[in-house]
C-alpha cells in the first residue's frame, strides 16, 4: 500500500475499531438517553470509517472496497491506535477514551478540512462537525463524573489512569505523515499537542480531577503492533465474512 | 424502591423544524440540568434531520390550564365570528382587500 | 416494536366511578376525541393504558437485546450502521413511550423496576434467542411486520400523548421491516448456507411472531373494553390473519416456506387457513419461562446496576452547581 493509502487507512482504522467498541454498549447503558448518545457517536465513526476505507481501497487501487479492509485484515495489518482498541471497562472509561481521542480528532478534523486533497478535506469537514460534539459530550462526562461522587470520582481517576498511555501515540509522527503532508492530504499532528493538552487540562480542571501521571507511551498501533485486546474485537467483527468466505450479505 | 427526589427530572423538548417555524413540541427526555437536557434533546429527538434548533424546559415549569376551565375559557371565543374575515362579505369585484 | 397484549384472562378491575363524568367521558371516546393528561379519565382506562404503555416501552427496551447481539457482528459497514440506528431507534421509542406512560403519573424509574422485578411484562417474542446473522432479517421482517401492524391504528388511539408517541414510532420505523425484509432477500439467493441460514430463521421466528398479537379473541376479555376506549382498533385474531395474508406471499417471493402445513389458501374467505399457535409455550413464556427470558432480564438488571452510580453521580454534579449558583448570587 502506498503511505497516502496508508494514511487514509490509520483515519479509517481509528473510526472502524472505535465505532466497533462504541456500538457494545448499545443496549446496556446507564440511561436511556445515554445509551442513544452512545450510540450516536458510534454510528459517525461506523461512518467515518466507511468514507476513509474506501478511499483508502480506492489509493491502493487492488480493488479491495471498505467491507474487504475491514473484515478481512488480520492483527498486524491493522493500523489504529492502541486507545481506540481498548476495551470499555466501565462508563468512565468508556468516557475517558473518548474524550482523549475526540479532542484529538476534533483537532486533526478541523485541520485536514483545509488540506489541498479534496478527497481527504470533504470527509474531514464532515466529520469535523460530529467529533466537535463527541468531545463537549465526553467533556461534559468526564466533569460530570469528576465532579461528582466520591465513586464517580475514584472511577473517573481510574479510566484516566487506563487510557493516558496511550495519548503520545495520537500525536506521533512518521514517514507515512510526512508523506500525507507533502502529499496535500495529511495533518501535522505533533503540531496538534498543544492545543489538546489546554483543551485537555481546562476540562480536568473543571472537573476537579488532576492530570493523570506521565507515563512512557505505549505504541506500536500504527505499524500493526497491537495490544491483545484487538485479536478479539475483531474475530468477533469478522466472523461472518471469515465463516461464510465470498458471500454477500 | 425508586425514590422519587433522586430520578433525573423531565425535561420537555421543543424543535424547530426549519428556519422561519416555530418551535414545536417533540417529547421528553430525563436529564439532570439544562445542559444535559439539551444534549439528550439532541441525541433523542434529532437524529433523522428533524431541526434546526432546539428548546428545552423543565417539565414541572410548564403551567397548564384547567381542562375543567375549557369552557369559560374557550367558548366565550366561538361568537366573535366578526374576527375572522371570511365574516365580511365583499362583492367579487373589488380586489386587493 | 410492538408489546404483545398480555391481558389474558385477568378481567380489569371494576371501581365506582361517577356515571355522568364516565358517560361524558365514553360520549368524547366514541366521538374519536383525543383525552389529554389533565382531563378527567376512568380509573380502569388510565392503569390500563400504563400497563399497556409500560409494556410497549419494557418491549421496545428489553428488545434492544436480541438484535444488539448482532450489531459486534454485523456482516459488512452497511449493514452494521443500519442494524445499530435501528437499535437505538428501538431505544427511543422506548424513550418516547416511557415519556407518554409518565404523563399518567408513573415514572420511568417505577416502571424498569416493575421490569427488572418480573411484576410488568414485555413482548414474548424477545424471550426467543437470535443464533444466526438471519434471524436479524426475520427479526425485521416478521416481527417489525407485526409490529407495524399494530402499531399503524394506534396512531389513532384515544390518549393523546400515547397517539402522538406511535405518529413518531411509525414514522421512523417505516424501514425497519424493509432492512429486515432485504437481508432475507440477499441470503435466500445467496449461498446454499446463507439459503439454509434464512430458512431456518423463518422456521424460529414465525410461530413466536404469529404469538405476538395475543390470544385468541375469546381468551382475551379486556379487548371489548379496550377497543370501546380506543386504546385497541382490531381484536388479536383480526390482525393476526391480516399478517399471514400479507406476510405468505412475501416469503414465497423469496423461496421461503413458511412452516405450518395447515397453511391453505381459502378462496371463499378470500384469506389463509393456518394452524393452530402452541398456546401453552405462549403462556409459558408470557410466566417469564421463554428460552433466553433470564439471560433479558439479567442484561436489564445489570445494566441498571452497573449504571447507578453514573446516574447517582450526574444527580449529585447538577446538585452541587446549582447550589454554588444559590451560593454566588
Amino acid at each position: 500500500m502506498d503511505v497516502i493509502a496508508t494514511y487514509a487507512l490509520r483515519l479509517g482504522d481509528d473510526s472502524l475499531i472505535l465505532g466497533q467498541r462504541l456500538s457494545e454498549w448499545c443496549g446496556h447503558a446507564p440511561a436511556l438517553e445515554v445509551d442513544l448518545s452512545l450510540a450516536n457517536i458510534a454510528l459517525d465513526q461506523v461512518g467515518q470509517a466507511t468514507h476513509f476505507l474506501n478511499l483508502a481501497g480506492e489509493l491502493e487501487g487492488k480493488g479491495r472496497d471498505g467491507d474487504a479492509l475491514a473484515f478481512r485484515r488480520d492483527v498486524m495489518d491493522f493500523t489504529n491506535c492502541l486507545l481506540v482498541e481498548q476495551p470499555n471497562g466501565d462508563f468512565a472509561q468508556t468516557i475517558a477514551r473518548q474524550f482523549l481521542f475526540s479532542h484529538y480528532q476534533a483537532l486533526l478534523f478541523e485541520q485536514m478540512a483545509a488540506v489541498k486533497d479534496t478527497r481527504f478535506a470533504a470527509i474531514a469537514a464532515k466529520a469535523a462537525k460530529e467529533v466537535a460534539y463527541h468531545a463537549t459530550l465526553a467533556s461534559d462526562w468526564v466533569i460530570r463524573l469528576g465532579d461528582g461522587t466520591d465513586e464517580s470520582k475514584a472511577r473517573m481517576v481510574a479510566g484516566l489512569a487506563w487510557v493516558w498511555r496511550f495519548a503520545d501515540e495520537l500525536f506521533a509522527m512518521d514517514a507515512a505523515d510526512a508523506a500525507a503532508i507533502e502529499a496535500g492530504a495529511g495533518v501535522d499532528k505533533s503540531a496538534l499537542r498543544g492545543a489538546w493538552d489546554s483543551r485537555v487540562d481546562a476540562v480536568l480542571a473543571e472537573a476537579t480531577l488532576a492530570r493523570p501521571a506521565p507515563h512512557r507511551a505505549t505504541t506500536g498501533g500504527r505499524i500493526g503492533r497491537h495490544s491483545e485486546h484487538l485479536g478479539h474485537l475483531l474475530s468477533e467483527m469478522q466472523f461472518l465474512q471469515r465463516a461464510y468466505p465470498g458471500a454477500t450479505w | 424502591m425508586s425514590d422519587p427526589s433522586k430520578e433525573w427530572p423531565l425535561w420537555e423538548v421543543f424543535v424547530r423544524g426549519k428556519g422561519g417555524l416555530s418551535h414545536r413540541h417533540a417529547g421528553s427526555v430525563h436529564a439532570v440540568d439544562a445542559k444535559m437536557a439539551l444534549e439528550h434533546a439532541r441525541d433523542t429527538y434529532t437524529r433523522r434531520m428533524e431541526g434546526v434548533s432546539l428548546w428545552v424546559l423543565p417539565s414541572a415549569q410548564i403551567v397548564a390550564s384547567d381542562p375543567g376551565d375549557a369552557g369559560p375559557l374557550f367558548e366565550p371565543a366561538e361568537d366573535k365570528v366578526y374576527r375572522h374575515p371570511t365574516f365580511y362579505k365583499i362583492p367579487d369585484g373589488i380586489t386587493h382587500i | 416494536m410492538y408489546t404483545t397484549d398480555m391481558s389474558g384472562n385477568k378481567k380489569a378491575e371494576v371501581v365506582a366511578e361517577d356515571p355522568e363524568e364516565l358517560a361524558a367521558f365514553e360520549a368524547r371516546v366514541a366521538n374519536d376525541e383525543f383525552i389529554e393528561p389533565k382531563d378527567w379519565m376512568p380509573e380502569a382506562y388510565r392503569k390500563t393504558l400504563v400497563r399497556q404503555m409500560s409494556q410497549h416501552a419494557h418491549s421496545e427496551i428489553v428488545g434492544m437485546l436480541p438484535e444488539g447481539n448482532w450489531i459486534s457482528r454485523a456482516p459488512n459497514l452497511r449493514r452494521k450502521a443500519i442494524l445499530l440506528a435501528k437499535v437505538q431507534d428501538e431505544g427511543g421509542h422506548g424513550l418516547y413511550l416511557y415519556a407518554a406512560a409518565e404523563t399518567l403519573g408513573t415514572s420511568r424509574d417505577e416502571m424498569t423496576e416493575a421490569l427488572l422485578s418480573g411484576k410488568a411484562k414485555y413482548s414474548t417474542i424477545f424471550n426467543y434467542p437470535t443464533l444466526t446473522w438471519a434471524d436479524i432479517g426475520a427479526i425485521g421482517w416478521l416481527v417489525d411486520g407485526a409490529a407495524i401492524m399494530n402499531q399503524v391504528p394506534l396512531q389513532r388511539t384515544s390518549y393523546g400523548p400515547y397517539a402522538r408517541a406511535m405518529v413518531r414510532i411509525c414514522k421512523e420505523e417505516s424501514f425497519h421491516q424493509r432492512q429486515g425484509y432485504e437481508i432475507m432477500m440477499h441470503l435466500a439467493v445467496g449461498t446454499p448456507e446463507q439459503k439454509r441460514m434464512a430458512q431456518d430463521a423463518l422456521n424460529r421466528w414465525w410461530w413466536p411472531s404469529l404469538m405476538m398479537f395475543g390470544p385468541p379473541d375469546e381468551k382475551s376479555p379486556n379487548t371489548a373494553q379496550s377497543m370501546r376506549w380506543r386504546i385497541k382498533r382490531d381484536t388479536n385474531d383480526e390482525l393476526r390473519q391480516k399478517f399471514v395474508d400479507i406476510t405468505v406471499p412475501q416469503a414465497e417471493a423469496i423461496g421461503l416456506t413458511v412452516p405450518d402445513d395447515k397453511l391453505k389458501w381459502n378462496e371463499e374467505r378470500g384469506a389463509y387457513d393456518f394452524g393452530e399457535v402452541d398456546w401453552e409455550e405462549f403462556a409459558a413464556v408470557v410466566r417469564g419461562e421463554g428460552p433466553v427470558a433470564k439471560e433479558r432480564l439479567q442484561a436489564r438488571q445489570k445494566a441498571w446496576d452497573d449504571g447507578a452510580w453514573v446516574r447517582e453521580a450526574a444527580r449529585v454534579h447538577a446538585e452541587k452547581r446549582a447550589n454554588a449558583k444559590v451560593a454566588a448570587e
